[in-house]
C-alpha cells in the first residue's frame, strides 16, 4: 500500500494494531481464562438461589415445599447443573493456581506447588463431606 | 523439497507501508538452525532491508523476541525442525508498536521498570569499610527466581492486560520489582508498594498466567505479581487497622 | 503517601470470596441444586432443617457462604467487562453496579437471617 512519507528523520510512524473485540477467541488459552472468569457469575447466581432458599425456609413449610418444586422444574435442573461444571472448573482452577501465590518453606526450602494444591484438594473432600453429613436428611 | 523452508515474514517500512504485510522467503532447512539462524540467512542472501534485533544468539540478551506462528519466542531459541514442513509465520512482538519489519518500540516497558527503582534501596548506604553485604543461600533462594529475567517481554507479548490497558506496569516490570522487595539488602518496600499499589499498577493483572507459561527463564512473572498483590493488600489492610503504624 | 487506593482490600475480599466459593458452593450446589430435586439422596425435612439453621453458628456460615462469594463475583465480573468487552470508560457505572450488588445481596442476607423465627 502507497502512502506518502509520513514519518521525520528520528521518528517513523509507529504501527499499533487495535486489539479487537474478540482478543479472547484467538487463542485456547484465552478463551480458557475467560471461562474460568465467567464462572463467577455461576457462583452469584448459586448465592441468589441461596438467598431465595432461606427466604422460603423463612415463610413457612408451604413456601419451602413450593421451592422444592420450583427447583425440580427441568429447566432449572439444567441450570443447576451447567452451574455445577462452572462451579467446579473454579474450585479446580483456583487451587491449582494457589501454588503460585502461597510460597510457604519448611526449614529453608520451599514447598512444592504439588503439596499446597493436595492439601487443598483433601480439605475440599473433608469439607464437602461434613456439609453433606449435616444436609443430608433421613 | 526437505531441504528448505518457507518463512512468512511481516513487512512494515513506514516510508510506503501503512500497515504490515507478508512476505514469503524460502530458506534452507538445516536440523540445527534456529528461526534466527533462517532470518539472518534472508538478511544476509535474499533481502537485506529486512530489520530485526538479536545480539547473542544464546538466549540470555533478551533481544531477539519475535511472535513465531502466534507465539512468544526468543528466534534463538526455537529450532526450524519445530515448526517443519512449515510455513513460519514471524511477526513482531505482539502489544508493542512497531517501528519496522520485526522492531518494536519498547520505551513504554523501560519508563514501567524504571518507574519500580530496580535497584538496591537503601535507607543509609553501608559504608565501605564495614564490608560487603552478607547474604545466606537461603536470602539468596527467596528472590533468585526473580532474578533471572533477561527483559526479553515475550511475557508483555503474551499478556493481554498489558495490551489492553496502558496503565498496566506489566509482568516483568513487577516480577523485578518483587525481586528486590525479596532482597534481604533492600529496604525499598515501602517506596514501591507507594507506586505499584496506588496507581493501576499491579491491580489491572487477572492472573491470566500466560507471562509465567512462555518466560524463557521461568521466572514465574504471574506468581510474583500474586505473591505482591497479596503483600500489598495485607499491608492496606494492617494501616486500616493501625493507621499509627510506621513503615 | 498521599490518597491510598482501596485496590487492595477490594482483591482481599475478592480472594477470601474465591476461597469460599471454592470449597463450599460445589457441594451446596450439587445437593440442593441436583442431588436433593432430582431424588439421588433425601433432604432434611422442613422441621430439622428449621433447627438446623436457626442456630446462631448456621447463620453466620449461611451469611459468610452468601456474602463472600459475591464480593468474588463483583471483583472479577468487573475486571472481565473491562478486559472481555473493553469498556473501561465506563468504569464508574461498572464500580458501582458490581459492588453495589454485592452489598445488596450482603444486607439481603443479613436481614434474612437476623431474624429468624
Amino acid at each position: 500500500m502507497r502512502a506518502p512519507p509520513a514519518y521525520t528523520e528520528y521518528h517513523p510512524r509507529w504501527f499499533r494494531r487495535r486489539i479487537s473485540t474478540y482478543w479472547w477467541l484467538g487463542q485456547w488459552s484465552y478463551l480458557l481464562f475467560i471461562l474460568r472468569e465467567l464462572t463467577s457469575v455461576f457462583v452469584a447466581y448459586w448465592v441468589l438461589i441461596t438467598l431465595l432458599q432461606i427466604s422460603a425456609l423463612k415463610a413457612g413449610p408451604q413456601a419451602h415445599a413450593q421451592f422444592q418444586e420450583f427447583l425440580r422444574a427441568p429447566l432449572l435442573v439444567t441450570l443447576n447443573a451447567i452451574s455445577l461444571l462452572f462451579v467446579v472448573f473454579h474450585a479446580v482452577t483456583w487451587f491449582n493456581l494457589l501454588p503460585q501465590v502461597l510460597v510457604l518453606r519448611v526449614g529453608g526450602k520451599r514447598l512444592p506447588g504439588a503439596v499446597i494444591a493436595a492439601a487443598h484438594y483433601f480439605g475440599w473432600g473433608v469439607v464437602s463431606a461434613a456439609v453433606a453429613w449435616l444436609l443430608v436428611g433421613a | 523439497m526437505t531441504d528448505t523452508i518457507t518463512l512468512e515474514v511481516a513487512r512494515y517500512q513506514p516510508e510506503t507501508d501503512a500497515e504490515p504485510v507478508f512476505q514469503s522467503y524460502q530458506t534452507p532447512f538445516r536440523k540445527d538452525w534456529v528461526v534466527l539462524d533462517a532470518l539472518n540467512y534472508i538478511k544476509d542472501k535474499l533481502d537485506g532491508s529486512l530489520s530485526f534485533r538479536w545480539s547473542c544468539r544464546m538466549g540470555i540478551c533478551g533481544s531477539c523476541g519475535m511472535m513465531v506462528n502466534g507465539e512468544p519466542k526468543l528466534t534463538c531459541a526455537v529450532f526450524l525442525s519445530d515448526y517443519a514442513p512449515g510455513p513460519v509465520r514471524v511477526e513482531p512482538l505482539r502489544y508493542f508498536p512497531v517501528i519496522r519489519d520485526l522492531v518494536i518500540e519498547w520505551t513504554d516497558f523501560l519508563e514501567k521498570l524504571k518507574s519500580v527503582n530496580p535497584w538496591i534501596v537503601r535507607d543509609q548506604e553501608k559504608p565501605l569499610s564495614e564490608g560487603e553485604h552478607l547474604q545466606t543461600p537461603a536470602q539468596l533462594d527467596a528472590y533468585k527466581q526473580f532474578s533471572m529475567c533477561i527483559n526479553c517481554m515475550l511475557c508483555y507479548a503474551a499478556c493481554p492486560v498489558y495490551g489492553l490497558d496502558s496503565l498496566f506496569t506489566g509482568p516483568a516490570a513487577i516480577a523485578l520489582a518483587q525481586r528486590y522487595n525479596l532482597d534481604s539488602r533492600d529496604q525499598g518496600a515501602a517506596q514501591r508498594m507507594d507506586v505499584l499499589s496506588q496507581h493501576e499498577g499491579i491491580w489491572g493483572c487477572t492472573f491470566v498466567g500466560e507471562c509465567t507459561k512462555v518466560c524463557p527463564k521461568h521466572v514465574d512473572p504471574a506468581g510474583a505479581i500474586q505473591q505482591y498483590k497479596m503483600a500489598a493488600a495485607i499491608d492496606r489492610f494492617q494501616s486500616l487497622l493501625m493507621p499509627w503504624r510506621e513503615r | 503517601m498521599g490518597n491510598r487506593s482501596n485496590e487492595p482490600l477490594l482483591w482481599g475480599l475478592f480472594g477470601a470470596g474465591g476461597v469460599v466459593a471454592a470449597f463450599l458452593v460445589p457441594v451446596h450446589l450439587l445437593l440442593t441444586g441436583l442431588a436433593f430435586p432430582l431424588g439421588w439422596l433425601e433432604p432434611r425435612s422442613y422441621d430439622s432443617l428449621l433447627h438446623l439453621v436457626r442456630h446462631p453458628l448456621a447463620r453466620l456460615y449461611l451469611f459468610v457462604l452468601c456474602s463472600a462469594p459475591l464480593f468474588h463475583w463483583a471483583h472479577r465480573f468487573r475486571f472481565t467487562l473491562y478486559d472481555g468487552l473493553q469498556i473501561k470508560h465506563l468504569n464508574e457505572v461498572i464500580f458501582v453496579f458490581c459492588y453495589g450488588a454485592a452489598v445488596a445481596g450482603t444486607v439481603l442476607a443479613g436481614y434474612l437471617l437476623w431474624s429468624f423465627p
